[in-house]
């Protein structure tokens, strides 16, 4: 079960604790730098790769822009077709739906696609609730499952695993799960894979119920869109009876025309590939072909909220393609758990908070999460300028203002212990506007400098504890020209 | 040519050597220098931090200090990118709140004339070689403002190879960040103290004696992170290399 946020510890705090995890740090620094490679070769290959990214941008913004409309195209189109569409505000309204509709078919296990959607609604906690097991059939997904662990990455669940780690947890889990690892696994990929060929396989073949999210919707349609390396979705969307799809509102695209654009941003950023392997599309259902019954939950969960920030929004571009959290400094030093959310990395410091709002220290901590280095940015296929969102949750935390929940406009008050920097910036910016009061504490500084401590009190003291202070030089530069130059150009 | 330097808060009082190198240099390229003395802070760490409202008022200053000047140059990449990229969204967030376009205006009067100091030599003045001596193994890290938000590219390492006595040597992951980021470094001290023992590691395996950056603020952490390590790579501004001269290697 998740931690919830309110009780989960603050970005720092958190990242504190991993950043000490020698192999961790070591598991995350070889996967972030072999993929962010790989990407960077993949996406040169593309000569138009700007006009591609411009191009994905502007669909999404488009498409968020009359986003009623075309949610609308696809209820019609999917019901159409023969699915059923299932509207839900929040996690639990989605949970409540997809509980009852498993249960409707009397089933007490399905299997699932991998999906960041279910995760981010904890889903399969609460069908747990209710008695119903998800297996989870991503590889990696699968690895976290039964690690009793937590995804701690967007694309690579299990990135902060090695292939030792992956084993133990094979040959102890898997029986409790079902099929037991083979006799004698060792820690080779080959046979890794093969374990888990072999324990997967029985659940594809007695699942009679299936659930997926989806990478994107096909307005015109009604189709959804699933991209995966694996081939194990394909099996989930096509062998059980019946299938149901959470997704949320933001993944709809208006036509054919603009999947392509998509399909070609998606994987060059994620996998570093030119195609991925398996693409599955599917349309309501078709007798005789496919689950006989299929249900679409379109979940909102907080993304109305995000579309009502002019400059927040942005966010809801995203395409989890995860390139963001490989180029990440902070990423990979604190890993995804620090991150308290489905979301982590760059990405995770902005959709979150602006999700499930910025009242839990840790939901106010993410947009702190950040060296505002802007590589994110710079690798996002949709250019989602994570450096400015990250700027304008700050100032929701620390300056409050009007916000959107529950669709409901709002005045959030500023966030709790800011009190102390809030006094420090307005001094600053007093000073700052009156340059004989600058000068003076220049001065002061400067004369003091003999006394200066090496090791600061109060929030000083977490930048002594790794680094040295720069020395105060005994003239300021100001001081220095008024010495030389006299008052010369002083405008 | 009315050329102002805004020699930025951090400079001014910790790094004052990087201000009259920069003093130094453009007047010896024959450009005549003025320092408005009523001249503070371009509102960055406000504006990052999230104080909106705090940095609007640094941006009228700003405006009003710089206002006859043909040319603002600034040896930070990162105060010219909050001066470019920020200002103006300040100006339009202002507007947007139905507070007037006077913030957009200033915005909009004072962007096109500030440089960062690399920009100005290389794209204004039109020079790579400024004559300069440095004697010592150099390796250059391209800070994140000047890399990304200004995309500075090449201009920085055109200038340092044309400096004689100067041995430039790559340095490894250059464009990953130092871990500084301004109130980053203290709001997550631990992420940002083991970015910058990476980028040490990093900068010591080159073999430089030195360390150059365009933004005295990553050198500031940068150079905190290798004296803790008893380092001998001492970080120095672009601007003191190519101000140093056979007769004075400042």
């Amino acid at each position: 079960m998740p931690t919830p946020p309110g009780a989960a510890p603050a970005f720092p705090d958190a990242a504190e604790r991993s950043t000490r995890d020698t192999t961790l740090r070591n598991n995350l620094r070889r996967a972030t730098h072999t993929i962010r490679a790989k990407r960077a070769a993949a996406v040169a290959e593309l000569a138009d790769w700007g006009e591609l990214r411009a191009a994905g941008a502007a669909i999404k913004d488009h498409t968020l822009r009359h986003l009623d409309h075309y949610l609308e195209q696809v209820e019609a189109a999917v019901t159409a077709a023969g699915g059923q569409v299932h509207w839900a505000v929040d996690a639990a309204e989605a949970n409540a739906i997809v509980t009852r509709l498993v249960r409707e078919t009397g089933e007490r296990e399905v299997v699932k696609v991998k999906s960041m959607a279910t995760q981010e609604i904890g889903l399969n906690e609460a069908l747990a609730a209710a008695g119903i097991t998800a297996y989870e059939t991503d590889l990696a997904e699968l690895i976290v499952q039964l690690g009793h662990d937590l995804p701690s990455h967007i694309l690579v669940p299990a990135i902060h695993r090695n292939r030792a780690e992956i084993r133990d947890i094979f040959r102890t889990q898997m029986g409790r799960w079902g099929r037991p690892a083979p006799a004698g696994l060792t820690d080779e990929p080959a046979e890794l894979a093969e374990a888990a060929r072999l324990h997967l396989r029985e659940k594809f073949l007695s699942a009679k119920v299936a659930v997926s999210g989806a990478n994107f919707i096909v307005a015109e349609t009604g189709t959804l869109v699933v991209v995966e390396s694996e081939g194990n979705g394909r099996m989930c969307l096509t062998l059980p009876e019946t299938l149901i799809s959470v997704v949320g509102i933001e993944k709809v695209i208006p036509s054919w025309r603009d999947l392509e654009v998509f399909l070609q941003l998606l994987p060059r950023s994620s996998t570093a590939e030119r195609m991925n392997p398996y693409t599955s599309m599917w349309t309501g259902t078709t007798d005789g072909d496919g689950p006989a019954a299929f249900h679409l939950v379109l979940l909102d969960n907080g993304r109305t909220d995000a579309l009502a920030d002019q400059v927040g929004r942005q966010a809801l571009r995203c395409i989890r393609c995860s390139a963001c959290l490989n180029v990440c400094p902070v990423y990979e030093r604190a890993g995804g758990h620090a991150y308290g959310s489905a979301y982590p990395g760059p990405i995770g410091a902005i959709l979150t908070p602006q999700l499930r709002g910025t009242v839990s220290a840790l939901d106010a901590s993410l947009p702190y999460a950040s060296s505002l280095c802007g590589a994110c940015y710079e690798v996002c296929p949709v250019a989602i300028d994570i450096p400015e969102v990250l700027v304008r949750l700050r100032e929701r935390v620390v300056e409050g203002g009007p916000v959107t929940v529950r669709g409901t406009r709002a005045v959030i008050r500023p966030a709790r212990g800011h009190a102390a920097e809030r006094a420090a910036m307005r001094a600053a910016r007093w000073a700052f506007e009156h340059p004989r009061a600058l000068r003076a504490g220049q001065r002061l500084a400067s004369r003091t400098r003999a006394l200066h401590p090496r090791h600061l009190p109060g929030p000083g003291r977490a930048w002594t504890r790794g680094r040295d202070l720069p020395e105060v030089p005994a003239e300021s530069f100001r001081d220095w020209w008024q010495r030389t130059r006299g008052e010369r150009g002083t405008a | 040519m009315r050329v102002a330097l805004f020699v930025t808060c951090v400079n001014d009082t910790l790094y004052p050597r990087t201000g009259q190198a920069v003093v130094t240099l453009l007047e010896r390229l024959g450009v005549e220098v003025d320092f408005p003395a009523a001249q503070s802070c371009c509102g960055q760490p406000q504006y990052n931090t999230g104080y909106r409202h705090e940095s609007e008022p640094l941006l009228r200053h700003y405006a009003e200090v710089f206002a006859g000047y043909d040319h603002i140059v600034t040896p930070s990449g990162s105060c010219v990118a909050m001066v470019r990229d920020n200002y103006p969204r300040l100006g339009a967030r202002a507007r947007a709140e139905g507070r007037g376009s006077a913030l957009a205006e200033a915005a909009a009067n004072v962007v096109p004339r500030t440089y960062e100091l690399t920009e100005f030599l290389v794209d204004v003045l039109g020079v790579t070689d400024v004559g300069a001596y440095y004697p010592h193994t150099v390796t250059y890290h391209p800070t994140c403002h000047g890399l990304r938000m200004l995309g500075l590219g090449d201009r920085p390492l055109a200038l340092l190879r044309q400096v004689r006595g100067l041995k430039l040597v790559e340095l490894a992951g250059a464009d990953e960040c130092c871990g500084f980021g301004g109130t980053f470094a203290v709001k997550n001290a631990a992420v940002s103290t083991a970015m910058g023992a990476d980028k040490a590691r990093a900068i010591e395996a080159t073999g430089a004696d030195v360390v150059c950056t365009v933004d005295n603020s990553c050198q500031t952490h940068i150079g905190g992170t290798l004296s803790r390590r008893g380092s001998a790579v001492r970080p120095v501004h672009l601007a003191e290399i190519l101000a140093s001269t056979e007769g004075r290697v400042l």
